[in-house]
Protein backbone atom coordinates (compact mmCIF):
# COMPACT_ATOMS: atom_id res chain seq x y z
CA UNK A 1 0.00 0.00 0.00
CA UNK A 2 2.88 2.21 0.54
CA UNK A 3 4.29 1.62 -3.06
CA UNK A 4 0.61 2.86 -4.17
CA UNK A 5 0.92 6.25 -2.28
CA UNK A 6 3.95 6.86 -3.10
CA UNK A 7 3.48 6.86 -7.02
CA UNK A 8 0.57 8.98 -6.59
CA UNK A 9 3.13 11.97 -5.20
CA UNK A 10 5.40 11.42 -7.60
CA UNK A 11 3.30 10.99 -10.43
CA UNK A 12 2.74 13.82 -12.64
CA UNK A 13 -0.20 12.82 -14.61
CA UNK A 14 -3.04 14.51 -13.33
CA UNK A 15 -6.49 12.96 -14.28
CA UNK A 16 -8.50 15.63 -13.78
CA UNK A 17 -6.74 18.21 -14.70
CA UNK A 18 -6.38 16.42 -18.07
CA UNK A 19 -10.24 15.54 -18.26
CA UNK A 20 -10.69 19.40 -17.88
CA UNK A 21 -8.31 20.42 -20.22
CA UNK A 22 -9.83 17.86 -22.62
CA UNK A 23 -13.62 19.15 -22.05
CA UNK A 24 -12.67 22.70 -23.13
CA UNK A 25 -10.29 21.70 -26.35
CA UNK A 26 -13.96 19.27 -27.64
CA UNK A 27 -16.44 22.11 -28.50
CA UNK A 28 -16.37 20.53 -31.70
CA UNK A 29 -17.83 17.12 -30.17
CA UNK A 30 -20.34 19.66 -28.30
CA UNK A 31 -22.03 20.92 -31.80
CA UNK A 32 -21.91 17.15 -33.19
CA UNK A 33 -23.30 16.00 -30.42
CA UNK A 34 -26.44 18.78 -30.62
CA UNK A 35 -26.14 18.54 -34.66
CA UNK A 36 -26.86 14.38 -34.55
CA UNK A 37 -30.27 14.46 -33.38
CA UNK A 38 -31.25 16.93 -36.47
CA UNK A 39 -29.62 15.40 -38.76
CA UNK A 40 -31.12 12.04 -37.70
CA UNK A 41 -34.53 13.36 -37.98
CA UNK A 42 -34.09 14.69 -41.08
CA UNK A 43 -32.89 11.03 -42.60
CA UNK A 44 -36.33 9.92 -40.45
CA UNK A 45 -37.96 12.75 -42.75
CA UNK A 46 -37.06 11.62 -46.19
CA UNK A 47 -39.08 8.07 -45.64
CA UNK A 48 -41.96 10.09 -44.36
CA UNK A 49 -41.38 12.47 -47.06
CA UNK A 50 -41.56 9.86 -49.66
CA UNK A 51 -44.64 7.95 -48.26
CA UNK A 52 -46.60 11.48 -48.46
CA UNK A 53 -45.27 12.01 -51.68
CA UNK A 54 -46.17 8.57 -52.77
CA UNK A 55 -50.02 9.26 -51.25
CA UNK A 56 -49.92 12.86 -53.05
CA UNK A 57 -49.45 11.45 -56.38
CA UNK A 58 -51.44 8.41 -56.21
CA UNK A 59 -54.23 10.25 -54.96
CA UNK A 60 -53.95 13.55 -57.56
CA UNK A 61 -54.03 11.22 -60.44
CA UNK A 62 -56.61 9.08 -58.91
CA UNK A 63 -59.02 12.33 -58.75
CA UNK A 64 -58.23 12.93 -62.19
CA UNK A 65 -59.51 9.35 -63.06
CA UNK A 66 -62.40 9.54 -60.80
CA UNK A 67 -63.80 12.52 -63.01
CA UNK A 68 -63.64 10.77 -66.29
CA UNK A 69 -64.96 7.28 -64.87
CA UNK A 70 -67.55 7.78 -61.57
CA UNK A 71 -66.33 6.29 -58.55
CA UNK A 72 -69.31 4.00 -57.77
CA UNK A 73 -69.22 2.66 -61.44
CA UNK A 74 -65.19 1.83 -60.75
CA UNK A 75 -66.10 0.45 -57.55
CA UNK A 76 -69.21 -1.97 -58.66
CA UNK A 77 -68.51 -2.51 -62.29
CA UNK A 78 -67.51 -5.93 -63.98
CA UNK A 79 -66.78 -4.84 -66.60
CA UNK A 80 -62.93 -4.22 -67.29
CA UNK A 81 -62.30 -3.42 -70.91
CA UNK A 82 -59.64 -0.75 -70.96
CA UNK A 83 -58.48 -1.57 -74.45
CA UNK A 84 -61.87 -1.56 -76.13
CA UNK A 85 -63.55 0.71 -78.48
CA UNK A 86 -65.75 1.85 -75.70
CA UNK A 87 -63.84 1.16 -72.63
CA UNK A 88 -64.94 0.42 -69.35
CA UNK A 89 -63.30 0.37 -65.92
CA UNK A 90 -64.52 -1.97 -63.34
CA UNK A 91 -62.28 -2.75 -60.99
CA UNK A 92 -63.78 -6.03 -59.24
CA UNK A 93 -62.42 -8.56 -61.83
CA UNK A 94 -59.12 -7.04 -60.56
CA UNK A 95 -60.19 -7.19 -57.02
CA UNK A 96 -61.45 -10.57 -57.21
CA UNK A 97 -58.24 -11.93 -58.84
CA UNK A 98 -56.20 -10.39 -55.83
CA UNK A 99 -58.03 -12.43 -53.35
CA UNK A 100 -58.70 -15.36 -55.19
CA UNK A 101 -54.88 -15.98 -55.55
CA UNK A 102 -53.90 -14.53 -52.22
CA UNK A 103 -56.61 -16.99 -50.56
CA UNK A 104 -55.31 -19.74 -52.62
CA UNK A 105 -51.46 -19.12 -51.75
CA UNK A 106 -52.57 -18.53 -47.80
CA UNK A 107 -54.14 -22.00 -48.11
CA UNK A 108 -51.10 -23.44 -48.94
CA UNK A 109 -48.46 -21.54 -46.73
CA UNK A 110 -51.30 -20.83 -43.58
CA UNK A 111 -50.98 -24.58 -42.78
CA UNK A 112 -47.63 -25.62 -44.22
CA UNK A 113 -45.98 -22.83 -42.54
CA UNK A 114 -47.50 -23.00 -39.02
CA UNK A 115 -46.67 -26.63 -39.28
CA UNK A 116 -43.87 -26.24 -39.85
CA UNK A 117 -42.75 -23.77 -36.83
CA UNK A 118 -44.39 -26.09 -34.62
CA UNK A 119 -42.16 -29.10 -35.30
CA UNK A 120 -39.36 -26.26 -35.83
CA UNK A 121 -39.42 -24.81 -31.99
CA UNK A 122 -41.67 -27.50 -30.41
CA UNK A 123 -39.99 -31.32 -31.56
CA UNK A 124 -36.86 -30.48 -34.29
CA UNK A 125 -33.77 -30.97 -32.21
CA UNK A 126 -31.69 -27.77 -32.12
CA UNK A 127 -29.26 -29.33 -34.17
CA UNK A 128 -31.97 -30.49 -37.14
CA UNK A 129 -33.12 -26.46 -36.25
CA UNK A 130 -30.28 -24.97 -36.59
CA UNK A 131 -29.80 -26.70 -40.56
CA UNK A 132 -33.57 -26.15 -41.50
CA UNK A 133 -33.97 -22.54 -40.95
CA UNK A 134 -31.40 -21.41 -42.82
CA UNK A 135 -32.93 -23.76 -45.62
CA UNK A 136 -36.08 -22.44 -45.70
CA UNK A 137 -35.01 -18.85 -45.57
CA UNK A 138 -33.32 -19.32 -48.64
CA UNK A 139 -36.23 -20.42 -50.33
CA UNK A 140 -37.29 -16.18 -49.23
CA UNK A 141 -34.58 -15.38 -51.45
CA UNK A 142 -35.49 -16.35 -54.65
CA UNK A 143 -36.38 -14.18 -57.20
CA UNK A 144 -40.08 -13.73 -57.86
CA UNK A 145 -39.75 -13.89 -61.90
CA UNK A 146 -37.73 -17.31 -61.10
CA UNK A 147 -41.01 -18.11 -59.12
CA UNK A 148 -42.69 -16.76 -62.06
CA UNK A 149 -41.29 -19.21 -64.31
CA UNK A 150 -41.37 -21.93 -62.26
CA UNK A 151 -45.00 -21.82 -62.04
CA UNK A 152 -46.14 -21.19 -65.26
CA UNK A 153 -43.22 -24.30 -66.76
CA UNK A 154 -43.75 -26.37 -64.16
CA UNK A 155 -46.50 -26.15 -62.25
CA UNK A 156 -48.90 -25.73 -64.85
CA UNK A 157 -48.10 -28.01 -66.84
CA UNK A 158 -48.22 -30.73 -63.42
CA UNK A 159 -51.71 -29.65 -62.84
CA UNK A 160 -52.74 -29.82 -66.13
CA UNK A 161 -52.23 -33.36 -65.83
CA UNK A 162 -54.59 -33.73 -62.75
CA UNK A 163 -57.30 -31.02 -63.95
CA UNK A 164 -57.84 -31.81 -67.55
CA UNK A 165 -59.75 -28.68 -68.16
CA UNK A 166 -57.12 -26.16 -67.04
CA UNK A 167 -56.37 -22.90 -69.33
CA UNK A 168 -52.30 -22.41 -69.45
CA UNK A 169 -52.63 -19.41 -68.30
CA UNK A 170 -54.75 -19.64 -64.78
CA UNK A 171 -55.22 -18.64 -60.86
CA UNK A 172 -54.81 -22.30 -59.34
CA UNK A 173 -50.80 -22.48 -60.57
CA UNK A 174 -49.10 -18.82 -59.62
CA UNK A 175 -52.12 -18.62 -56.25
CA UNK A 176 -49.65 -22.45 -55.53
CA UNK A 177 -46.90 -21.06 -56.06
CA UNK A 178 -46.76 -17.98 -54.02
CA UNK A 179 -48.26 -20.15 -51.22
CA UNK A 180 -44.75 -21.83 -51.37
CA UNK A 181 -42.39 -17.86 -51.69
CA UNK A 182 -44.64 -17.00 -48.76
CA UNK A 183 -44.22 -20.50 -46.63
CA UNK A 184 -40.45 -19.20 -45.22
CA UNK A 185 -41.84 -15.82 -44.06
CA UNK A 186 -45.22 -17.81 -42.13
CA UNK A 187 -42.52 -20.22 -40.54
CA UNK A 188 -39.81 -17.83 -39.66
CA UNK A 189 -41.33 -15.55 -38.06
CA UNK A 190 -43.86 -17.94 -35.99
CA UNK A 191 -41.30 -19.93 -35.17
CA UNK A 192 -39.48 -17.24 -33.73
CA UNK A 193 -42.48 -16.28 -31.51
CA UNK A 194 -43.47 -19.69 -30.43
CA UNK A 195 -39.23 -20.17 -29.53
CA UNK A 196 -39.46 -17.05 -27.74
CA UNK A 197 -42.72 -18.60 -25.53
CA UNK A 198 -40.80 -19.35 -21.96
CA UNK A 199 -39.99 -22.90 -21.18
CA UNK A 200 -41.33 -22.61 -18.06
CA UNK A 201 -45.09 -22.14 -19.62
CA UNK A 202 -44.13 -25.55 -21.41
CA UNK A 203 -43.22 -27.07 -18.20
CA UNK A 204 -46.17 -26.10 -16.45
CA UNK A 205 -48.06 -27.66 -19.20
CA UNK A 206 -46.37 -30.84 -18.71
CA UNK A 207 -46.61 -31.05 -15.35
CA UNK A 208 -49.86 -31.56 -15.80
CA UNK A 209 -50.21 -34.34 -17.45
CA UNK A 210 -50.38 -32.67 -20.86
CA UNK A 211 -48.63 -34.40 -24.03
CA UNK A 212 -45.88 -32.67 -26.32
CA UNK A 213 -48.73 -31.82 -28.95
CA UNK A 214 -51.65 -30.37 -26.15
CA UNK A 215 -48.62 -28.20 -24.96
CA UNK A 216 -48.09 -26.75 -29.00
CA UNK A 217 -51.58 -26.70 -29.44
CA UNK A 218 -52.71 -25.06 -26.13
CA UNK A 219 -50.20 -23.44 -24.46
CA UNK A 220 -47.66 -22.17 -27.50
CA UNK A 221 -49.28 -21.31 -30.03
CA UNK A 222 -52.01 -19.21 -27.77
CA UNK A 223 -48.90 -17.69 -25.96
CA UNK A 224 -47.50 -16.61 -29.57
CA UNK A 225 -50.63 -15.45 -31.37
CA UNK A 226 -49.81 -12.25 -32.20
CA UNK A 227 -46.32 -12.86 -33.69
CA UNK A 228 -47.77 -15.83 -35.72
CA UNK A 229 -51.22 -13.57 -36.53
CA UNK A 230 -48.19 -10.54 -37.61
CA UNK A 231 -46.63 -13.26 -39.60
CA UNK A 232 -49.87 -13.99 -41.38
CA UNK A 233 -50.44 -10.23 -41.99
CA UNK A 234 -47.04 -9.81 -43.52
CA UNK A 235 -46.95 -12.84 -45.77
CA UNK A 236 -50.91 -11.72 -46.62
CA UNK A 237 -49.60 -8.05 -47.74
CA UNK A 238 -46.82 -10.31 -49.88
CA UNK A 239 -49.34 -12.35 -51.74
CA UNK A 240 -51.91 -9.00 -52.37
CA UNK A 241 -48.93 -7.23 -53.43
CA UNK A 242 -47.16 -10.05 -55.63
CA UNK A 243 -46.66 -9.12 -59.04
CA UNK A 244 -43.79 -11.32 -60.98
CA UNK A 245 -45.62 -15.13 -60.68
CA UNK A 246 -49.17 -13.97 -61.26
CA UNK A 247 -48.07 -11.65 -64.65
CA UNK A 248 -46.36 -14.41 -65.83
CA UNK A 249 -48.18 -17.52 -65.06
CA UNK A 250 -52.10 -16.25 -64.68
CA UNK A 251 -52.68 -14.19 -67.97
CA UNK A 252 -54.51 -11.21 -68.67
CA UNK A 253 -57.75 -12.16 -68.71
CA UNK A 254 -60.49 -9.59 -67.33
CA UNK A 255 -63.07 -11.49 -66.67
CA UNK A 256 -65.00 -11.55 -63.26
CA UNK A 257 -65.11 -15.07 -63.02
CA UNK A 258 -64.51 -17.40 -59.28
CA UNK A 259 -63.41 -20.09 -61.71
CA UNK A 260 -59.69 -21.18 -60.38
CA UNK A 261 -58.67 -23.05 -63.14
CA UNK A 262 -59.57 -20.12 -65.29
CA UNK A 263 -56.82 -17.08 -66.22
CA UNK A 264 -57.68 -14.43 -64.39
CA UNK A 265 -55.59 -10.67 -63.57
CA UNK A 266 -54.70 -9.12 -60.20
CA UNK A 267 -54.59 -5.41 -59.39
CA UNK A 268 -50.54 -6.01 -59.70
CA UNK A 269 -50.60 -7.34 -63.01
CA UNK A 270 -53.01 -5.11 -64.33
CA UNK A 271 -50.51 -2.31 -63.52
CA UNK A 272 -47.74 -4.24 -65.30
CA UNK A 273 -49.85 -5.08 -68.24
CA UNK A 274 -50.85 -1.79 -68.60
CA UNK A 275 -47.84 0.40 -67.73
CA UNK A 276 -45.74 -1.81 -70.54
CA UNK A 277 -47.70 -1.14 -73.14
CA UNK A 278 -47.73 1.77 -75.35
CA UNK A 279 -50.12 4.16 -73.06
CA UNK A 280 -50.17 7.94 -73.11
CA UNK A 281 -50.23 10.34 -70.72
CA UNK A 282 -53.44 11.87 -70.25
CA UNK A 283 -55.98 8.63 -71.35
CA UNK A 284 -58.11 7.08 -69.23
CA UNK A 285 -56.61 4.31 -69.42
CA UNK A 286 -53.13 6.05 -67.55
CA UNK A 287 -55.04 7.51 -64.79
CA UNK A 288 -56.87 4.61 -64.35
CA UNK A 289 -53.18 3.20 -63.00
CA UNK A 290 -53.65 5.29 -60.62
CA UNK A 291 -56.81 4.54 -59.03
CA UNK A 292 -55.97 0.74 -59.46
CA UNK A 293 -52.81 1.36 -57.14
CA UNK A 294 -54.08 3.38 -54.33
CA UNK A 295 -57.13 0.55 -54.02
CA UNK A 296 -54.66 -1.62 -53.90
CA UNK A 297 -52.56 0.49 -51.16
CA UNK A 298 -55.93 0.88 -49.38
CA UNK A 299 -56.19 -3.05 -49.31
CA UNK A 300 -52.91 -3.92 -47.71
CA UNK A 301 -53.65 -0.94 -45.50
CA UNK A 302 -56.87 -2.44 -44.29
CA UNK A 303 -55.04 -5.77 -43.93
CA UNK A 304 -52.69 -4.13 -41.60
CA UNK A 305 -55.53 -2.71 -39.44
CA UNK A 306 -57.33 -5.43 -39.18
CA UNK A 307 -54.21 -7.77 -37.94
CA UNK A 308 -53.23 -5.20 -35.19
CA UNK A 309 -57.20 -5.52 -34.06
CA UNK A 310 -56.96 -9.46 -34.22
CA UNK A 311 -53.82 -9.57 -32.65
CA UNK A 312 -54.40 -7.23 -29.69
CA UNK A 313 -57.86 -8.76 -29.03
CA UNK A 314 -56.50 -11.79 -29.33
CA UNK A 315 -52.94 -11.22 -27.31
CA UNK A 316 -51.86 -13.32 -24.15
CA UNK A 317 -49.76 -11.13 -22.18
CA UNK A 318 -46.77 -12.49 -20.19
CA UNK B 1 -34.86 -52.37 -14.02
CA UNK B 2 -38.08 -55.05 -14.40
CA UNK B 3 -40.93 -53.37 -12.06
CA UNK B 4 -39.77 -55.56 -8.62
CA UNK B 5 -41.89 -56.72 -5.76
CA UNK B 6 -39.84 -56.95 -2.83
CA UNK B 7 -38.02 -54.19 -2.42
CA UNK B 8 -35.04 -54.22 -0.10
CA UNK B 9 -35.31 -51.88 2.78
CA UNK B 10 -32.02 -50.16 3.49
CA UNK B 11 -31.42 -47.91 6.41
CA UNK B 12 -32.15 -44.83 4.45
CA UNK B 13 -35.43 -45.78 4.20
CA UNK B 14 -36.14 -46.89 7.73
CA UNK B 15 -37.41 -43.82 8.27
CA UNK B 16 -40.48 -44.31 6.18
CA UNK B 17 -41.42 -47.68 6.95
CA UNK B 18 -41.35 -46.89 10.54
CA UNK B 19 -43.72 -44.71 10.96
CA UNK B 20 -47.30 -45.27 11.41
CA UNK B 21 -48.92 -47.75 8.84
CA UNK B 22 -48.78 -45.05 6.09
CA UNK B 23 -48.93 -46.33 2.69
CA UNK B 24 -45.51 -45.76 0.63
CA UNK B 25 -46.34 -43.57 -2.60
CA UNK B 26 -42.82 -43.32 -3.85
CA UNK B 27 -39.52 -45.62 -3.68
CA UNK B 28 -36.25 -44.69 -5.27
CA UNK B 29 -34.03 -47.54 -4.82
CA UNK B 30 -30.57 -47.36 -6.44
CA UNK B 31 -31.09 -44.42 -8.40
CA UNK B 32 -28.42 -42.55 -10.41
CA UNK B 33 -28.66 -39.55 -12.92
CA UNK B 34 -25.76 -38.01 -15.25
CA UNK B 35 -25.75 -34.86 -17.08
CA UNK B 36 -23.94 -35.61 -19.69
CA UNK B 37 -20.52 -37.27 -17.71
CA UNK B 38 -21.40 -35.49 -14.77
CA UNK B 39 -22.63 -37.68 -11.97
CA UNK B 40 -25.32 -36.04 -10.65
CA UNK B 41 -26.95 -38.27 -8.31
CA UNK B 42 -25.59 -41.17 -7.10
CA UNK B 43 -27.48 -44.53 -5.52
CA UNK B 44 -30.61 -42.54 -3.97
CA UNK B 45 -32.40 -44.20 -1.55
CA UNK B 46 -35.66 -42.83 -0.61
CA UNK B 47 -39.05 -43.57 0.29
CA UNK B 48 -41.71 -41.20 0.90
CA UNK B 49 -45.33 -41.36 2.66
CA UNK B 50 -49.08 -41.11 1.60
CA UNK B 51 -50.01 -37.50 3.39
CA UNK B 52 -46.88 -36.34 4.60
CA UNK B 53 -44.77 -33.47 4.02
CA UNK B 54 -40.61 -34.34 2.89
CA UNK B 55 -38.80 -31.72 2.83
CA UNK B 56 -35.42 -31.99 0.40
CA UNK B 57 -32.68 -29.74 2.05
CA UNK B 58 -29.48 -29.12 0.72
CA UNK B 59 -26.87 -26.78 -0.53
CA UNK B 60 -26.76 -25.49 -4.48
CA UNK B 61 -26.12 -27.72 -6.80
CA UNK B 62 -26.26 -30.48 -4.48
CA UNK B 63 -28.81 -32.36 -6.76
CA UNK B 64 -31.93 -31.65 -4.78
CA UNK B 65 -33.63 -30.64 -7.73
CA UNK B 66 -32.76 -32.56 -10.10
CA UNK B 67 -34.43 -35.33 -7.98
CA UNK B 68 -37.23 -33.54 -7.20
CA UNK B 69 -37.96 -33.23 -11.27
CA UNK B 70 -36.77 -37.19 -11.58
CA UNK B 71 -39.63 -37.88 -9.30
CA UNK B 72 -42.21 -36.81 -12.51
CA UNK B 73 -39.21 -37.20 -15.10
CA UNK B 74 -39.36 -33.62 -16.03
CA UNK B 75 -35.93 -33.43 -15.76
CA UNK B 76 -36.21 -35.34 -18.87
CA UNK B 77 -36.24 -32.31 -20.62
CA UNK B 78 -32.75 -31.85 -20.64
CA UNK B 79 -31.22 -33.71 -23.71
CA UNK B 80 -28.03 -35.09 -22.02
CA UNK B 81 -29.79 -37.03 -18.72
CA UNK B 82 -29.51 -41.00 -18.39
CA UNK B 83 -30.04 -42.53 -15.35
CA UNK B 84 -30.30 -45.84 -14.00
CA UNK B 85 -32.14 -47.53 -10.69
CA UNK B 86 -35.49 -47.53 -9.93
CA UNK B 87 -38.01 -44.82 -8.99
CA UNK B 88 -41.44 -46.68 -8.17
CA UNK B 89 -44.26 -44.98 -7.79
CA UNK B 90 -47.74 -47.01 -6.76
CA UNK B 91 -45.44 -50.02 -7.22
CA UNK B 92 -44.44 -49.28 -10.92
CA UNK B 93 -41.29 -48.22 -12.43
CA UNK B 94 -41.76 -45.32 -13.79
CA UNK B 95 -38.59 -45.00 -15.62
CA UNK B 96 -39.19 -47.96 -17.83
CA UNK B 97 -39.54 -46.73 -21.44
CA UNK B 98 -43.16 -48.51 -21.55
CA UNK B 99 -44.46 -46.12 -18.30
CA UNK B 100 -46.46 -43.44 -19.99
CA UNK B 101 -44.85 -40.18 -18.33
CA UNK B 102 -48.67 -38.04 -19.02
CA UNK B 103 -50.48 -40.92 -16.85
CA UNK B 104 -47.93 -39.94 -13.99
CA UNK B 105 -47.84 -36.23 -14.24
CA UNK B 106 -51.58 -36.43 -14.04
CA UNK B 107 -51.13 -38.27 -10.91
CA UNK B 108 -48.13 -36.30 -9.16
CA UNK B 109 -48.61 -32.06 -9.79
CA UNK B 110 -45.64 -30.07 -9.49
CA UNK B 111 -45.20 -26.95 -8.17
CA UNK B 112 -42.12 -24.60 -9.98
CA UNK B 113 -39.67 -22.18 -8.32
CA UNK B 114 -40.86 -19.47 -10.53
CA UNK B 115 -44.68 -18.43 -10.58
CA UNK B 116 -45.38 -19.93 -14.14
CA UNK B 117 -49.18 -19.49 -14.42
CA UNK B 118 -49.99 -19.72 -18.37
CA UNK B 119 -50.80 -16.31 -20.15
CA UNK B 120 -54.27 -16.83 -20.26
CA UNK B 121 -57.20 -16.04 -17.77
CA UNK B 122 -57.52 -17.07 -13.90
CA UNK B 123 -60.74 -19.39 -14.66
CA UNK B 124 -58.46 -21.02 -17.95
CA UNK B 125 -55.64 -21.20 -15.93
CA UNK B 126 -56.84 -24.00 -13.36
CA UNK B 127 -59.46 -25.27 -15.99
CA UNK B 128 -56.61 -26.52 -18.15
CA UNK B 129 -55.74 -29.58 -16.74
CA UNK B 130 -59.47 -30.76 -16.35
CA UNK B 131 -59.49 -29.82 -20.26
CA UNK B 132 -57.18 -31.40 -21.70
CA UNK B 133 -57.92 -34.63 -19.26
CA UNK B 134 -61.64 -34.38 -21.22
CA UNK B 135 -63.90 -32.60 -18.87
CA UNK B 136 -65.81 -29.92 -21.27
CA UNK B 137 -69.27 -29.41 -19.25
CA UNK B 138 -69.01 -26.21 -18.32
CA UNK B 139 -70.70 -26.21 -14.79
CA UNK B 140 -68.07 -29.19 -13.89
CA UNK B 141 -65.55 -27.21 -14.87
CA UNK B 142 -66.90 -24.03 -13.07
CA UNK B 143 -67.24 -25.86 -9.71
CA UNK B 144 -63.71 -27.52 -10.19
CA UNK B 145 -62.54 -23.96 -10.76
CA UNK B 146 -64.01 -22.69 -7.42
CA UNK B 147 -63.22 -25.50 -5.50
CA UNK B 148 -59.18 -25.42 -6.28
CA UNK B 149 -59.43 -21.80 -5.89
CA UNK B 150 -60.63 -22.05 -2.84
CA UNK B 151 -58.15 -25.00 -1.83
CA UNK B 152 -55.38 -22.61 -2.82
CA UNK B 153 -57.20 -19.67 -0.32
CA UNK B 154 -57.17 -17.47 -3.32
CA UNK B 155 -60.93 -17.93 -4.00
CA UNK B 156 -61.89 -14.77 -2.14
CA UNK B 157 -59.08 -12.53 -4.05
CA UNK B 158 -59.73 -13.18 -7.41
CA UNK B 159 -63.45 -14.34 -7.50
CA UNK B 160 -64.36 -11.15 -9.25
CA UNK B 161 -61.51 -11.07 -11.57
CA UNK B 162 -61.89 -14.80 -13.22
CA UNK B 163 -61.64 -13.79 -16.70
CA UNK B 164 -58.75 -11.14 -16.42
CA UNK B 165 -54.91 -12.12 -17.42
CA UNK B 166 -53.45 -14.36 -14.71
CA UNK B 167 -50.31 -12.00 -14.69
CA UNK B 168 -51.78 -9.32 -13.18
CA UNK B 169 -51.97 -11.05 -9.97
CA UNK B 170 -49.04 -10.86 -7.85
CA UNK B 171 -46.25 -13.31 -7.31
CA UNK B 172 -47.55 -14.44 -4.21
CA UNK B 173 -50.88 -15.14 -6.03
CA UNK B 174 -49.77 -16.70 -9.14
CA UNK B 175 -47.95 -19.04 -7.09
CA UNK B 176 -50.84 -19.80 -5.19
CA UNK B 177 -52.83 -20.16 -8.61
CA UNK B 178 -50.17 -22.59 -9.97
CA UNK B 179 -50.95 -24.71 -6.83
CA UNK B 180 -54.95 -24.41 -7.75
CA UNK B 181 -54.10 -25.21 -11.50
CA UNK B 182 -52.29 -28.10 -9.64
CA UNK B 183 -54.86 -29.28 -7.53
CA UNK B 184 -57.34 -28.81 -10.41
CA UNK B 185 -56.86 -32.28 -11.41
CA UNK B 186 -56.58 -33.80 -8.61
CA UNK B 187 -53.11 -35.30 -8.16
CA UNK B 188 -52.08 -37.69 -5.20
CA UNK B 189 -48.45 -35.94 -4.50
CA UNK B 190 -47.77 -32.57 -5.30
CA UNK B 191 -43.75 -31.74 -5.68
CA UNK B 192 -42.65 -27.93 -5.51
CA UNK B 193 -39.44 -26.89 -6.11
CA UNK B 194 -38.24 -24.27 -3.85
CA UNK B 195 -42.52 -22.76 -4.67
CA UNK B 196 -41.70 -19.75 -1.96
CA UNK B 197 -37.98 -18.81 -3.02
CA UNK B 198 -39.11 -15.95 -5.70
CA UNK B 199 -42.23 -14.50 -3.15
CA UNK B 200 -41.81 -11.97 -0.44
CA UNK B 201 -42.10 -13.26 3.54
CA UNK B 202 -46.11 -12.44 3.54
CA UNK B 203 -47.32 -15.11 0.51
CA UNK B 204 -44.52 -17.46 2.09
CA UNK B 205 -45.96 -17.85 4.82
CA UNK B 206 -49.72 -17.95 2.39
CA UNK B 207 -47.99 -21.12 0.99
CA UNK B 208 -46.59 -22.89 4.09
CA UNK B 209 -49.41 -22.61 5.71
CA UNK B 210 -51.21 -23.79 2.31
CA UNK B 211 -49.06 -26.87 2.49
CA UNK B 212 -49.92 -27.91 5.79
CA UNK B 213 -54.11 -27.87 4.64
CA UNK B 214 -53.00 -29.52 1.72
CA UNK B 215 -51.21 -32.40 3.85
CA UNK B 216 -54.93 -33.57 4.51
CA UNK B 217 -55.19 -34.80 1.18
CA UNK B 218 -52.29 -35.18 -0.84
CA UNK B 219 -48.43 -36.38 -0.29
CA UNK B 220 -45.95 -33.43 -0.37
CA UNK B 221 -42.41 -33.55 -1.48
CA UNK B 222 -40.72 -29.93 -1.56
CA UNK B 223 -37.55 -28.98 -2.09
CA UNK B 224 -36.27 -25.83 -0.37
CA UNK B 225 -33.68 -23.87 0.52
CA UNK B 226 -34.82 -22.61 3.30
CA UNK B 227 -34.14 -24.51 6.60
CA UNK B 228 -36.40 -22.93 8.64
CA UNK B 229 -39.29 -23.32 6.13
CA UNK B 230 -37.97 -27.10 6.27
CA UNK B 231 -39.00 -27.72 10.23
CA UNK B 232 -41.67 -25.99 10.21
CA UNK B 233 -43.70 -27.40 7.96
CA UNK B 234 -42.45 -30.61 6.87
CA UNK B 235 -42.67 -34.24 9.10
CA UNK B 236 -39.40 -36.04 7.29
CA UNK B 237 -36.27 -34.26 5.72
CA UNK B 238 -33.73 -35.47 3.81
CA UNK B 239 -30.15 -33.73 3.48
CA UNK B 240 -28.92 -34.07 0.05
CA UNK B 241 -25.12 -33.31 -0.35
CA UNK B 242 -23.18 -33.44 -3.84
CA UNK B 243 -25.57 -35.78 -5.04
CA UNK B 244 -25.59 -38.12 -2.23
CA UNK B 245 -28.33 -38.81 0.47
CA UNK B 246 -26.37 -37.49 3.60
CA UNK B 247 -29.64 -38.57 6.08
CA UNK B 248 -33.34 -39.40 6.19
CA UNK B 249 -34.96 -39.04 9.45
CA UNK B 250 -37.97 -37.19 11.00
CA UNK B 251 -37.46 -33.75 10.84
CA UNK B 252 -37.25 -33.04 14.83
CA UNK B 253 -34.70 -35.79 14.40
CA UNK B 254 -32.77 -34.27 11.66
CA UNK B 255 -33.22 -30.74 13.21
CA UNK B 256 -32.08 -31.34 16.76
CA UNK B 257 -29.83 -34.73 16.61
CA UNK B 258 -28.86 -35.11 13.47
CA UNK B 259 -26.87 -38.91 13.15
CA UNK B 260 -24.19 -37.31 10.48
CA UNK B 261 -21.59 -34.69 11.16
CA UNK B 262 -22.20 -33.04 7.69
CA UNK B 263 -25.82 -32.60 8.13
CA UNK B 264 -25.04 -31.26 11.42
CA UNK B 265 -23.10 -28.69 9.88
CA UNK B 266 -25.12 -27.31 7.64
CA UNK B 267 -27.82 -26.91 9.53
CA UNK B 268 -26.16 -25.37 11.58
CA UNK B 269 -24.97 -23.02 8.99
CA UNK B 270 -21.27 -23.91 8.58
CA UNK B 271 -21.58 -23.87 5.58
CA UNK B 272 -23.91 -23.64 2.65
Amino acid sequence: MANNNDLNKNSKVNVREMIANNKEKNSLSNITEKLVPTLLFLITAVSILTTIGIIYTLLSEAIEFFRRVPIWEFFTSVELDPFGPDPEFGILPLINGTIISSLIAMAVAGPIGLMTAVYLSEYASEKVRRTLKPLLEVLAGIPTIVYGFFAFTFVTPILQLIIPGLSLTNILSPGLVIGVMIIPMIASLSEDAMTSVPNSMREGALALGSTKLEVALKVVIPAAFSGIISSFVLAISRAIGETMIVAIASGSSKDFTFDITESMQTMTAYIVEISSGDISTGTTMYYSLYAVAITLFVFTLIMNLLARYISRKFREEY
Amino acid sequence: MSPEKGINIDPQTKASSSSNNKKVVYHTKDFNLWYGDNHALKDINLSFNEKEVTAIIGPSGCGKSTYIKSLNRMVELVPSVRTSGVISYSDKNILDKTFKVEDLRTRVGMVFQKPNPFPKSVFENVAYGPKIHGIRNKKVLNEIVERSLRGAYLWDEVKDRLNENAYGLSGGQQQRLCIARCMAIEPEVILMDEPTSALDPKSTLHIEELVQELKKEYSIIIVTHNMQQAARISDKTAFFLNGEVVEFDKTDTVFTNPADSRTEDYISGRFG
